[in-house]
């Protein structure tokens, strides 16, 4: 198991390898220029020639590339273009809304996505099962800002009950929290459905009836442990990607999260800020891959076999 | 001669012959709400092919009228006027034709590169699969919008930027799905024999590997097309992509957002349309994934 942790922690290094070179030449091929952008544009072209040398943009590309990689692996991200501030220092002040965000979040399509997925599978055909399914679709076809809107509209405006935005309060996120779990919540009641679904009909939920299991030991016990896989993946995929920061919803609730952090200093050419946090965000993104990997084996300790045996069969 | 032997055969056994293609739209039109999203959106493809017959862009769609603006949903005006006097059902019908074709566009393209890319992957398979399936997990690891922003920031606003930041964010789930679906067939018998035909690389790929492969494509091309409406929607919404007076519905929504208070019909009627042709986009693709489903057949 070390072993192969150790190897997916290796495969990890190219492809953040790429990601920054990708991300990095897309901000160099960008019209505008950080140093005009900086001072303005009554700045002189000396004062520009001057400020373009001190942040080293006068270096031909692979020079710049190989020197930010070189200070970001001792761990030093630089300052922001923008703000001067020490760029990991605004990402830590950042950081906890998100984490908020995506717990809250997380939480809540959890607690709702799976039971009703359970139930809906468990009672197939039923009323409460076509209800489920046209939610989903529903939920799965309308935009999430479109739903945020809906909500502020309702909620803050109409009935005051809820603030419009983010004000770092619990009642602030109450929304926020409702509109990206009720996006992702269609996803995973569909998985839980279906995955449940094929499992119910194995041989051994029928022994487990025929020896007189109760059905809430048969539904939690036999069927739900062996229909879990595809669920802890999209439930681990759906919290990477809320933990890079969620753009669009963070615009709707100006909520000051990493994605509405990312999409200022792209668009003021902000380029040390914008690689700490693409470096940040794969990072996450493949270490939660990894961890919810890593899970399988506890949840199907059939696949530790496997595991074992491919090692037997290197060695 | 042969195929008269066999048909005649067939006829003679009172078994009728029935074609691949024609079992699965069979199958796909038994599935009620799938008909009803294939409805919905022949729907929608038809007001988008017939807005320019009596409406006009420049007068009806982005004309500004001063003297009318925000005006409630009445009868001159089903969805109210915006607040520059603009017509909102003009402007929700007009962009029925944007996101539409936008949305047809960009998945055509992710279509034939994902096609591309992972027939070359699954077929040739070895370095030339590493290589490609490597460049892949490095677009695939970072987050869609994010991706959409750097693209966006790099080359511009604009629906061909927009449009462009779209594709490269959907090749690599194409390419791995494509490759997912083409593998399987790469080994079977019947390819063994076309290559023993001397059949060009080229050729079995085109006339062997791909039609075999078609049902995931087809499948994955129409469920994309729901989430790319959604996807162009929001990133016009935060003010990347389609700009204003374009009537994009997400850009549409961002505008109406600062009159919402008062005038709620602003950010409803736009978002409704994203929701309903999403929506038929998702029943037509869920209705093809069963008929195509070889499990489902009976």
């Amino acid at each position: 198991m070390a072993r192969y942790i150790f190897k997916r922690l290796l495969l990890m290094i190219p492809v953040i390898l790429g990601i920054s070179l990708l991300v990095f030449t897309m901000m160099d091929m960008s019209p505008g220029d950080p140093a005009q952008i900086i001072l303005g544009i009554k700045a002189t072209p000396e004062a520009l020639a001057d400020l373009r040398a001190q942040m080293g943009l006068d270096q031909p590309f692979w020079t710049r590339y190989l020197s930010f990689l070189t200070n970001a692996l001792r761990g030093d991200f630089g300052s922001s273009w923008r703000t001067n501030l020490p760029v990991l220092q605004e990402i830590m002040e950042r950081l906890p809304n998100t984490i908020r965000l995506a717990l809250g979040a997380m939480f809540l399509m959890v607690l709702v996505g799976i039971p009703v997925g359970i139930l809906s599978a468990v009672k197939q055909y039923s009323l409460l099962d076509n209800l489920t399914l046209t939610g989903a679709l529903i939920f799965s076809s309308m935009p999430a800002f479109w739903l945020g809107t809906l909500l502020i509209l309702l909620f803050a405006l109409k009935l005051s009950w809820l603030p419009t935005m983010g004000d770092g309060s619990f009642a602030g996120y109450i929304l926020p929290w409702v509109t990206l779990a009720a996006s992702s919540l269609a996803t995973l009641v569909r998985m839980t459905r279906s995955s449940m679904l094929e499992v119910i009909r194995a041989d051994y939920i029928k022994m487990a009836r025929a020896k007189g299991a109760n059905e809430r030991q048969v539904i939690f016990r036999h069927a739900l442990r062996n229909a879990l896989l595809p669920i802890v993946t999209i439930v681990g995929m759906n919290f990477a990607s809320l933990l890079g920061g969620t753009v669009i919803i963070e615009t709707v609730f100006t909520l000051n999260g990493l994605g509405s952090l990312a999409i200022t200093s792209v668009r003021q050419l902000d380029v040390p800020m914008v690689m700490a946090e693409v470096l940040f965000i794969a990072l996450t993104t493949s270490a939660v891959n990894l961890i919810v990997d890593v899970l399988y084996v506890y949840i199907d300790p059939r696949l530790k076999s496997q595991y074992v045996k491919a090692r037997k069969a290197r060695t | 001669m042969k195929n008269a032997s066999t048909n005649a055969a067939s006829e003679g056994n009172g078994y009728k012959k029935r074609s691949q293609l024609g079992s699965v739209c069979r199958r796909f039109a038994k599935s009620r709400t799938a008909m009803a999203g294939l409805l919905i959106l022949a729907l929608l493809v038809l007001i988008a092919a017939c807005c320019p017959l009596f409406l006009n862009y420049t007068q009806d769609v982005v004309g500004q009228n001063i003297r009318q603006r925000l005006q409630p949903p009445c009868l001159a005006h089903p969805f109210g006027t915006d607040q520059y006097g603009r017509d909102v059902l003009a402007r929700v019908l007009w962009g029925t034709r944007i996101s539409l074709s936008a949305s047809l566009v960009i998945i055509t393209a992710a279509t034939v590169f994902g096609a591309l890319f992972g027939a070359l992957s699954a077929y040739y398979g070895g370095r030339v699969d590493n290589l490609i399936m490597r460049v892949m997990d490095v677009f695939y690891a970072l987050p869609f919008n994010l991706m959409a922003i750097c693209i966006v920031a790099s080359l511009g606003n604009g629906i061909f930027n927009l449009g462009l930041a779209c594709v490269i964010g959907v090749i690599p789930g194409f390419t791995r799905v494509f490759r997912a679906a083409i593998l399987p067939i790469r080994n079977q018998e019947y390819i063994e024999a076309a290559r023993a035909c001397n059949t060009t690389d080229w050729r079995i790929l085109t006339k062997h590997i791909l039609p075999n492969a078609l049902g995931p494509i087809i499948v994955q091309a129409t469920l994309n097309l729901a989430i790319t409406i959604l996807a162009i929607a929001g990133l016009s919404f935060i003010g990347l992509g389609i700009q204003a007076p374009t009537p994009e519905w997400g850009a549409m929504l961002s505008e109406g957002r600062e009159q919402m208070r008062n005038y709620p019909y602003l950010v409803i009627f736009p978002g409704l349309a994203i929701m309903v042709s999403a929506m038929s986009l998702n029943l037509i693709g869920d209705g093809l994934r069963d008929a195509l489903d070889p499990k489902l057949k009976n």
